[in-house]
This record gives C-alpha cells, structure tokens and sequence, in this order.
C-alpha cells in the first residue's frame, strides 16, 4: 500500500498519524474514568501502526510516473476485502441477536452482549462495515472507468478508507461499552461523528476531483448515484448530529433537538439513509455492474435519468412516514404518506430498467449465478419499494408499525436488494481486480447465491407472518370492548417464527461465508500471464444493444 | 415578524407544489432534448467499451 504514495504523500501520511495519535491521547487523558478514554487508546493505537506504517516506507523507491497510465485499485482492493470481512462479522451477529429472541439465555447475563447492544452492533456492521466499504469500493472502481482517469492523486483515497473503517470501529466498539446517543442508525457519538464528517468531505472532493478529470465528455449515470449519495448523506449526517458534549471529556452529548422536532429530523434523517446510503449509492451499482456484466447497455438511459432525478426529489420528504399516529402534525404524516405512494414510479422505473436490460438474455441469467444475482437484487428493489410505499398508507402502517411486518420490510431491502446487487458487484470486481481470468470456483458462487436467495426468503416469509399476526393480535377486541390478547400472548406467537428467522439468517450467512473464501481464494490464485483488457467475464458474447 | 404553523403550511402547500412541478418540467426537458439524444447513446454504449487504462 504505503509503496505506491508518491513520497510527498507518504509525509503527509506520517503527519496525519502523528495529528490522530495527538487526537487520541487528547480523548483518553480528558476521558479520565469516562469510556470515552477507551476510545481514545483506540485512536492511538491507529495512530501509531499509520505512524510506523508510513515511516518505514518513506525512504523506499518512489512509484514511477508509469503508475499514471493505469487506474488506482489499490484502496479497492482493499475496501472489498474489509466490506466481506465486515459482512462475515455483522451477520454472524445478526444470527446472534435474532437466536437472542428465540432463546434469550443466548445472551449469557452479560451487559455486553444484551441484545439492546449487540442490535446495534448488527444493523452498523452490515448499513456501514459491509454496505459503506462496498460503496466506497466500487464508487472508486466505477468513477475511474467510466471517467477514464485515474483517481487524482494516491493518499486521499487511503484517508477515506482507513478513517471510514475508524468510525465503524469506534462505532462497534461503543456499543458493546454502552455509549450511544440513542438514534437509530447514528448511534456514535460526537467525537466518532465529527470524524466522519472530515472523512466525508474528503471523499466528496475526491470525486469531484477525478470527475473533473474525466476524459468522457457526459459523466455517466451512474456516477449521479454515487455522488447524490455522498453529498445527501454529508447533510443527512450533519443535521441530525448537531449536539452539544456534556464536557470534552464525556463521550455523552445531548442533542440540538427537541421534542418533535428531534423525532422528525432523526426520521428524515433515517429514511433518507435508506434512500442514500442503502439505495442511491447501490443503484449507482446496478447501473454499472448490470451493463458490464451482461454486456448489453442499460435498456433505457433517458429513463435512468428521469429516475434519477424522481428518486433524489421525491425521497427527502417521505420521512414523516416513520411517524404515524404521533404528535407530528397531521399534515407532515400526510405529506410523507403522498411522497412515499409517488416514490413507487422512479423506483419501479429503475428496477423495470434492469429487467428489460436483461429482457433477450435470460439465457445468461440462467447459466451466470452473479448475473442471476444482479437480477434478484432489481426483484427485490421492486418489491421492497413496493412494500414500502403501502406500508407508508397511514391505516396500512396502523397495521404493520412495531410489528415484524417493518423487519420483513428491511431485510427484503438489505438482504435481497443491497447484499444480492453488492455479491454481483463483487464477484464481476474481484477477477478483473486482481487480474484473475475468472473466479475461484464458480460452483461456489452457485453455492453462495443458493443459500442466499433461501436465507432471504425464509427470513422475510417468516417476518411477514410473524407481524400481520403480531398487527392482528394488538387489534383483536372480545364483545365486551377489551383486548382479546395480552402482549405476551403475542409474544407466545411469534417463537415458531422468531427460530425459523434464525435459520434463514443463518443460511444467508453462511453463504456469504463461501463467498467471503471464493473471494480469498481468487485473490491469491496465480495471476493471469497476459494482464486482461478490461472488467468484461470471461465469454465471447458481443454486446446487443438493448433498445 | 411571526411566523405561525398555518402560515407555513400554506406556503408548503402552495409554493412547494409549484416547486416540484416546474422542478419536473426541467427535468423532462433536459432527458427529452433531441440534441442529447446522441450524447446519452453514446454514454451508454461507452461503458462496455474494452480497456482497462485512463485515456491519456
Ligand atoms: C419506495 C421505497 C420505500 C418506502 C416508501 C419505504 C417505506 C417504509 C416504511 C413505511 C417503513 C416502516 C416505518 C414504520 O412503520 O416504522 C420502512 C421501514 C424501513 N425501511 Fe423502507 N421503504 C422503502 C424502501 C426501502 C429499501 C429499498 C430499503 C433497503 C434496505 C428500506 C429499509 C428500511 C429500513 C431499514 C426500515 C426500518 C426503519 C426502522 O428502524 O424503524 N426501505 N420503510
């Protein structure tokens, strides 16, 4: 890694260490006894291996100026490799918590491992360990190649990369320590938040600079995505974690918010997350990965443009959905509930795009198990948007709020849509990447896709019945007006549904544990003699237009 | 000068409809323009392009 930094960044690398060793100890002395301190040696501890890191390289044999005549795959390579270890972790732990509520003595009386800790350690591990690290990626595989530059210059990647994966840490770490501000999926406190928002201005202008380097004069769709969702999320970001630190030395901050307001700006905070981070950014996948790997151009690019332009719009002001039959005014829930229904024609605008880009070629979908996974993902982002603009009709959600009904909802999203498209992003990547001719085994891609399509659809079948009977249930009155079912009694209900969940997350983590091989193994299989031409699998199909 | 909630929920209501409709119309304009026609086939086309390296 450190190699391929000019000898100018490598000082400025070796500056940045020294400046996050000095941040770390700054946090673990005002810590004192607050775990804010534990936070701070972890800071220092990153601080130091960047610090040794960089120095030994300093005095090595700079890169040669032929670097500049090829992309910039390091980082890639490297945001690949940690977004599958990510993804091994946190779903490991999903299976964790989801045994929890099936047999709750699997926490072991440990504060630490409650399921009110380890919950959040899932959800940040797959939204930001997997999902981010994928994004950031492929973001910078697709904007150099559809840009034809290389990425603009050699540290600012790395910087994206390595404090991005702080902040997960940092994050992670919190959780199981009991620091949390208590906002759902912006858990980390001030100090994680403010590092963050640097990373993010960093990553920002990285793209706006390699863009600006482009040799392709239009700037291809897919680079819209990614951009819409690194800005949006900087602003998401920032707005929701204004908060003011008890001290300097206290990791507990109290939010700018109040009251409703404070509910309102956290959900549109929450559900334009899932539009930016687990939507925008993903689509900006499927628009790349989708083309390459079929070889046939996206069946309608206007249409991509005008779903573009629907899905960015129309997303900010569906938050309020989140908030039914709350204190919000009337008016907001219902304004949410109209953006929410309209949402449904540039999403299913999108995922029919990538149906009909396949439209001729099923035959390929049938023999290419990552093809045949980049299709499930578009199925899966037309039914969970679907679902979610009924779900966002205020009576319908009178129904399916608090239920398991949501939890169905968002694994539909996460497990059939964000994991299925990033899986097929990844096995395209990884042989071009590494310049392998193709993958380890395909049969084990076969094997991964198999338990991943299963793992999904029990896990989302067992929720949906688990919560339309857990909506029923808190609805079903006697003749005399009184509740016919206590909690308990629905809670009775669900344990049959509650193990079956289980089982489908565990079989979606073991694929991704074949997956997690397939991809180690191809790393370091031997290398191609003749370095490939480009990012294409290995077939002779020509490219068909799809128009 | 006091800003009431009915105040901001006529001018959500009337202003932000106005908003988005000519936000719309910009955008149908720009997708449907005949001389971009060429510029986004080309774009599309492009990316399936073999070659693994920058253009110099
Ligand atoms: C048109 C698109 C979508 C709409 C209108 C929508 C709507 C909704 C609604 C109404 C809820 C339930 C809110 C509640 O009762 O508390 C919800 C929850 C959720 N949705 Fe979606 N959804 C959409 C797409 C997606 C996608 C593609 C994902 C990807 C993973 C996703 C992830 C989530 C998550 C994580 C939650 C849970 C929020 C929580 O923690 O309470 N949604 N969505």
């Amino acid at each position: 890694m450190s190699v391929t930094l000019t000898r100018n960044e490598r000082q400025f690398a070796n500056f940045i260490s020294i400046i996050i060793f000095a941040f770390g100890v700054f946090l673990a002395a005002a810590g004192g006894n607050d775990p804010l301190s534990v936070h701070g040696f972890i800071i220092i501890a990153v601080g130091i291996a960047g610090f040794f890191f960089t120095a030994d390289a300093l005095y090595k044999p700079e890169p040669t100026e032929e670097r500049l005549s090829y992309y910039y795959d390091e980082p890639i390579k490297a945001g690949v490799v940690l977004s599958m270890a990510w993804a091994v972790f946190a779903m490991f732990m999903g299976v964790w918590v989801a045994s929890q509520l099936a047999w709750p003595n699997l926490a072991f009386e440990g504060a630490w491992s409650s399921f009110g800790r380890l919950r959040p350690v899932h959800t940040t591990g797959v939204i930001f360990g997997f999902g981010g690290n994928a994004l950031i990626a492929t973001s910078f595989h697709v904007v150099q190649r559809t840009s034809r530059a290389r990425l603009p210059d050699q540290l600012s990647p790395w910087f994206v990369l390595v404090g991005y994966n702080l902040f997960c840490i940092l994050a992670v770490t919190g959780y199981f320590i009991g620091i949390t501000q208590s906002k759902e999926y912006a858990e980390p406190e001030w100090y994680a938040d403010i590092l963050l928002v640097i990373v993010w201005v960093t990553y920002f202008v990285l793209y706006l600079r390699t863009i600006a380097r482009r040799k392709e004069p239009h700037i291809y769709v897919a680079n819209w995505y990614y951009m819409a969702f690194i800005l949006v999320v900087a602003i998401l970001h920032v707005v929701n974690n204004i908060a003011i630190p008890v001290s300097l030395g206290h990791a507990k901050s109290y939010t700018a918010w109040a009251g409703v307001q404070d509910a309102m700006v956290q959900w549109w905070y929450g559900h334009n997350a899932v539009a930016f981070f687990l939507t925008a950014g993903f689509l900006g996948m499927l628009y790349y990965y989708l083309p390459v790997r079929a070889q046939r151009p996206i069946f309608s690019y206007r249409l991509s443009i005008l779903s573009f332009w629907g899905i960015t719009f129309f997303y900010m002001w569906a938050g309020s959905h989140h908030l039914h039959y709350t204190a919000l005014p009337h008016w907001v829930q219902t304004l949410g509930m109209t953006f929410s229904v309209m949402l449904l024609v540039p999403s299913w605008a999108s995922a029919g795009n990538a149906l009909m880009t396949l439209n001729g070629a099923w035959g390929r979908v049938r023999d290419d198990a990552t093809l045949r996974f980049i299709m499930i993902a578009a199925v899966f982002y037309g039914l969970s948007t679907f679902e979610g603009s009924f779900m966002a009709i205020r009576p319908v959600n009178a129904l399916s709020h608090y239920t398991d009904w949501t939890v169905g909802h968002v694994h539909g999203g996460a497990l059939g849509w964000v994991a299925m498209i990033t899986f097929g992003a990844f096995y395209t990547l990884v042989p071009s990447l590494w310049r392998r001719e193709r993958m380890y085994s395909a049969a084990l891609v076969e094997v991964h896709f198999w338990l991943a399509l299963a793992g999904t659809l029990v896990y989302v079948f067992a929720m949906w019945n688990s919560g339309i009977i857990q909506g029923l249930m808190w609805r079903t009155y006697t003749e005399e007006g009184s509740l016919a079912y206590s909690f308990l009694d629905s809670l009775v209900a669900m344990y049959p549904y509650y193990i079956a969940r289980a089982f489908g997350g565990l079989l979606f983590l073991l694929g991704t544990i074949v997956g997690a091989y397939n991809i180690w193994m191809t790393i370091k299989a031997a290398p191609l003699a003749v370095p490939r031409k480009s990012d294409v699998p290995y077939s002779d199909a020509v490219a068909v237009p799809g128009e | 000068m006091n800003i009431d909630h009915e105040s901001l929920v006529a001018f959500a209501k009337s202003w932000g409809l106005f908003y988005l409709i000519a936000f719309t119309i910009c955008v149908l304009i720009y997708t449907f323009w005949p001389s971009n026609r060429k510029k986004f086939d080309k774009a599309k086309k492009s990316i399936l392009d073999q070659g693994d390296e920058p253009w110099e």
